[in-house]
């Protein structure tokens, strides 16, 4: 694979320089021209039906570097990748790989190529030994004997990865899983290995293990282009970064002089709530009260681990309360617990004075709580049911979806068309399907049905993951307007300015507890962000001077984002509104 | 007299099903989607949905014309290939549908057909494979038979005590694979598969003399259960064509019962929510586990049903002779009707159709054709109809992300400016 790298010769680079168009490379980074780009992505475009998940992308990733690729969920990065590996086929735009040209209709064109991805998700079979998983598919290259051992053995050394070949895939941990799989893409001859989230599943320490890998990788020659959101991790491991936001690049970034700051206000394009400019709505009275919470589940090893340990928290009306953590603290099965959807080891859950520990989730629905799930698609949607049908999911007991025992679909309809006009749900009729509706407005759907039943508890669990900006300033005023009415909310987020610019009290998590609480009025994303490693506890406040800092850099973002957002001229509009969540196309 | 009208009408309706949806399906596509196409781009909102509806309609009925089609084409191959001219061969089973005797097979063919395909689809609707269907419904036939021949009450008691006996056993003999799916995580599909191995070793174990079957004495070689009494026989038409079931009427009842739960009621939407997505469905509150134990114990109970129309209305007995596999094609039955209580009335009548007109073609002044001809259909059309609606169904749903799509960005070109100042 070495012979790839080394064999561009000038005439495939003299055609790449022609098809990139030069007025599109200024997504590229500044040294990109000094030698042959392991990868250069030229106006990529890639519809789904309803949605554009790319558009006009442009990325160049230079050859033996950690390129990290940063946006957040459903930013577009991951169809990007799919894109590169062969998965997806692009409707516009030029890869060359290595200055040539090139075009995938399969991962088997692109693994040809000495491109290789180590997905999310792993794909290993549990019941095989490593060097079988590894050889497995690829039989032709070394046999499947002695041979391809030793290979692996080989590989292992030279990268440092430190596989044994011999053991059994079950017994390994998650960070040895993650090492096999690279192992794999690179036993297959693999020169540019794209890492879709690979922190997203491992601890801090294996983390840093992780990264001293990819340095070892990127010293052997071998280029990364490593898919994140965390800002952290990419500022410790990254050479160079590109930024995608809505689907498209919204710049680079050189990681030795941005700050975490910049990079965030890049994914988010800072659209943020002024935190200063709200009275306080809190009151005195208890909504919600949770105590002493405990989950024990057993994992995919089987072995029982507590994933929420003694939560205690309490959420008056007319108060938000946001839970910080790194996304597997607990959070999910916080929210599970509270609706009702997972069996408690102990604890009590009480909403207005009424205990609903024992009750199903039902029950609790009917009870006043509200939910914004995290994974709309999963837990909020029947995505091939018609609109008015999903709004009657989750009320289907209420007026005016029933009646006794009978469906009142003329009173579902009915209402339905008022949530699509009052929340505008942009969509031709209310008997298209869910599926076909982009991701903020699946989602505009899914807080007019939770808000129609005026609950004494909403829980928003990302409530603007995946949405564009119109769609997110929108929500969060219909959560403001719900506030002041005396609704209490259960905020569970990724994106700290949401965060402490709608929260009223903010409780971090990690690792299943609840071990530090802020005040958003005197914390700044970095401790909070601090705190969420575990590394601080108790009452988090930070030195007014650096609030002021945080909230005079968010408050500029904001300007310079409305302004940029005023000169737009009209025809983009349609292009935001669709823009977004790839998912909404499959 | 009347019935045996409404038997001919039935009979060409399920005959040409396949020709008169085709002859309707295209047309009436066209005639609603032209005048949306002939409007503005962006009219009134209902156009809009009339034209998705009309769509949906016509994408429902290609998937099966498509499939019955494309198994015509195989068989008159296959035909072809024996030396057989395709043509003749469906051309004796369409004059023996056109037949008065045909017809009233075919609609007491129909009614057991639908019974079976209700059992699975009821199922099938929460994405709960219930393959036992057979094993419930020959339990349940025994159970029914044996009680029938104990009992001799009126005939008001007396039938409804079968029915509901009937319904019980099979329902408690489905609610076991519920029971295992819920509270041990055992897949339902393996269990029902289990179960109606066991059913027919249950069944043998209890159709032995002293104990189901009446002690030796009887002329037959056969074991079998003591006849039912005569108050357990079930009503029947007489026509012109033969002995009409009166269990057509059951059967209407079931698919009007089941298409009314599964559209009007808060379980049936609790039931298809589940089916379309477990996890969705949970957090909308629907209890899943009671959700399985009911549906499973339901479509047992709905299993139960199928031996009736034979017990009651035929062989007044249950002995080996027992017709077996009508669980094995109801589950045809639902998949070609796609688990709708009307489509299903259309597959059912043509499985029937096609079995009763098969048994025409070997006769030899008929021309000698193999009867496996039927079966060969009836096969293809079960696996090309499972390919073909998923394919519609990628297709359906592409294609109206594309016009919402389409829609959508011609409303925002020409409301821009409103939105941008907003």
């Amino acid at each position: 694979m070495a012979l790839q790298r080394n064999d561009a010769p000038p005439d495939h680079q003299e055609t790449a320089i022609t098809a990139s168009d030069p007025a599109l490379s200024k997504g590229g980074t500044p040294s990109a021209g000094t030698a042959t780009p392991a990868v250069e992505l030229r106006g990529i475009t890639k519809r789904f039906p309803g949605v554009v998940a790319n558009h006009d992308i442009d990325i160049t990733v230079r050859r033996g570097t950690v390129h990290a690729l940063m946006g957040e969920n459903g930013a577009g990065k991951s169809t990007l990748m799919k894109i590169l590996y062969g998965m997806q086929r692009p409707d516009e735009g030029t890869i060359a790989v290595d200055g040539e040209l090139v075009e995938f209709s399969t991962p088997g064109d692109a693994i040809a190529r000495g491109i290789g991805m180590v997905h999310q998700h792993f794909m290993l079979a549990d019941n095989l030994t490593v060097w079988e998983n590894v050889v497995l598919g690829g039989e032709k290259l070394h046999g499947i004997g002695g041979k391809a051992k030793a290979k692996i053995r080989e590989i292992s050394d030279q990268y440092g990865l430190g596989v044994r070949p011999d053991a059994l895939v079950e017994d390994l941990g998650v960070a040895d899983r993650q090492r096999v799989e690279i192992l794999k893409v690179l036993y297959r001859g693999a020169r540019i290995l794209i890492l879709d989230e690979p922190t997203a599943v491992l601890v801090p320490q294996e983390v840093e293990a992780l990264f001293a890998n990819l340095r070892e990788l990127k010293a052997e020659g071998v280029t990364v282009i490593f898919i994140s959101h965390k800002l952290h991790e990419v500022l410790s491991v990254a050479d160079a970064i590109s930024v995608i936001r809505r689907g498209t690049t919204v710049g680079d970034a050189d990681p030795k002089t941005v700050t975490a700051r910049q990079l965030a206000e890049m994914m988010v394009g800072t659209e943020l709530p002024s935190p200063e400019s709200r009275a306080s709505t809190v009151t005195e009275d208890e909504m919600l009260r949770v105590e002493g919470l405990r989950i024990a589940k057993a994992d995919a090893e089987g072995i029982e681990r507590v994933v929420l340990d003694d939560i205690t928290l309490r959420i008056r009306k007319g108060e938000i309360l946001g839970i910080a953590g790194v996304e597997g603290n607990g959070q999910a099965e916080l929210v599970e617990a509270v609706m009702g959807m997972l069996p408690l080891d102990a604890g009590t859950v009480t909403l207005d004075g009424k205990d609903l520990t024992g009750t199903l989730t039902r029950a609790r629905r009917e009870a006043g709580i509200g939910y914004i799930p995290e994974d709309r698609h999963r837990h909020g949607l029947l995505l091939e049911a018609p609109l008015w049908e999903n709004r009657i999911l989750g009320h289907v007991t209420e007026a005016p979806n029933s009646k006794g025992p009978l469906l009142d679909a003329a009173g579902a309809r009915r209402d339905t068309l008022r949530i699509v006009q009052e929340y505008d749900v942009r969509t031709p009729g209310i008997d298209v399907t869910a599926a076909s509706l982009s991701g903020g407005n699946q989602q505009k759907l899914i807080i007019g049905r939770e808000m129609s039943h005026r609950p004494k508890l909403l829980i928003a669990a990302h409530p603007t993951r995946g949405v564009d900006v119109g769609a997110q300033a929108q929500i969060w005023e219909q959560i403001r307007v719900a506030q002041r009415e005396g609704l209490a909310v259960l905020l569970i987020s990724a994106d700290l300015d949401e965060l402490i610019g709608l929260s009223d009290t903010i409780r971090v998590i990690y690792r299943g507890r609840l071990v530090a609480d802020a005040d958003p009025a005197t914390v700044t994303a970095e401790d909070l962000g601090t705190a969420m490693t575990g590394a601080a506890s108790g009452h988090i406040e930070s030195e007014p001077e650096a609030v002021a800092e945080d909230r005079a850099l968010a408050a500029e973002g904001t300007e310079a984002e409305s302004a940029g957002a005023d000169g737009l001229p009209g025809a983009t509009d349609a292009t935001t509104e669709t823009a977004e969540d790839p998912q909404a196309g499959e | 007299m009347t019935s045996s009208h409404s038997a001919d009408d039935g009979k060409p309706a399920d005959g040409t099903s396949a020709e008169g949806a085709f002859a309707d399906g295209p047309p009436s596509d066209g005639s609603s989607g032209a005048p949306g196409r002939g409007g503005a781009p962006a009219p009134a909102k209902p156009t809009a949905a009339k034209r998705f509806d009309g769509e949906r309609i016509a994408l429902g009925l290609a998937a099966p014309v498509l499939a019955v089609l494309l198994s015509l084409v195989i068989c008159s191959i296959l035909l072809l290939v024996s030396g057989k001219n395709p043509f003749d061969a469906f051309d004796v089973m369409l004059t023996y549908g056109t037949k008065s005797d045909g017809q009233v097979l075919t609609l007491n063919r129909a009614t057991v057909y639908y019974l079976a395909a209700a059992a699975a689809a009821c199922g099938f609707r929460m994405n709960l494979f219930n393959i036992g269907v057979e094993g419930q419904y020959r339990i349940a036939a025994l159970f029914a038979a044996y009680v029938g021949g104990q009992m001799d009450l009126p005939a008001v008691i007396q039938i409804p005590l079968l029915l509901i006996t009937a319904m019980l056993v099979g329902g408690l003999w489905a609610s076991i694979a519920g029971l295992l799916k819920v509270y041990r995580g055992v897949s339902e599909v393996i269990s029902t598969i289990m179960l109606n191995a066991i059913a027919s070793a249950v069944v043998g174990l209890l159709l032995v003399p002293g104990i189901f079957a009446p002690e030796k004495g009887t002329t037959t070689n056969s074991i079998q259960t003591n006849p039912v009494s005569a108050s357990s026989h079930f009503f029947s038409i007489e026509t012109a064509g033969g002995t009409l079931w009166g269990f057509i009427v059951i059967a209407v009842i079931v698919g009007v019962l089941f298409q009314f739960t599964l559209n009007r009621t808060r379980f049936g939407f609790d039931l298809r929510a589940t089916g379309r997505s477990e996890t969705a469905a949970t957090a909308s509150g629907v209890n899943v586990k009671r959700m399985v134990l009911i549906s499973m114990a339901v479509s047992g109970a709905l299993a139960g049903l199928i031996g009736l129309p034979d017990l009651l209305q035929n062989s007044f007995y249950y002995g080996q002779s027992f017709q077996a596999g009508l669980g094995f094609t109801g589950i045809a039955v639902a998949l070609l009707g796609r688990n709708s209580p009307i489509g299903m009335v259309f597959s059912a009548l043509l499985f029937a159709f096609l079995d009763v007109s098969g048994t025409q073609l070997p006769l030899p002044q008929n021309g000698a054709f193999p009867f496996e001809i039927v079966q060969v259909m009836q096969g293809t059309i079960v696996i090309c109809v499972v390919v073909a609606y998923e394919l519609v169904r990628r297709y359906g749903l592409k294609r109206q992300q594309q016009k919402v799509g389409a829609e959508l960005a011609a409303l925002a070109a020409s409301t821009a400016k409103k939105e941008v100042s907003a």
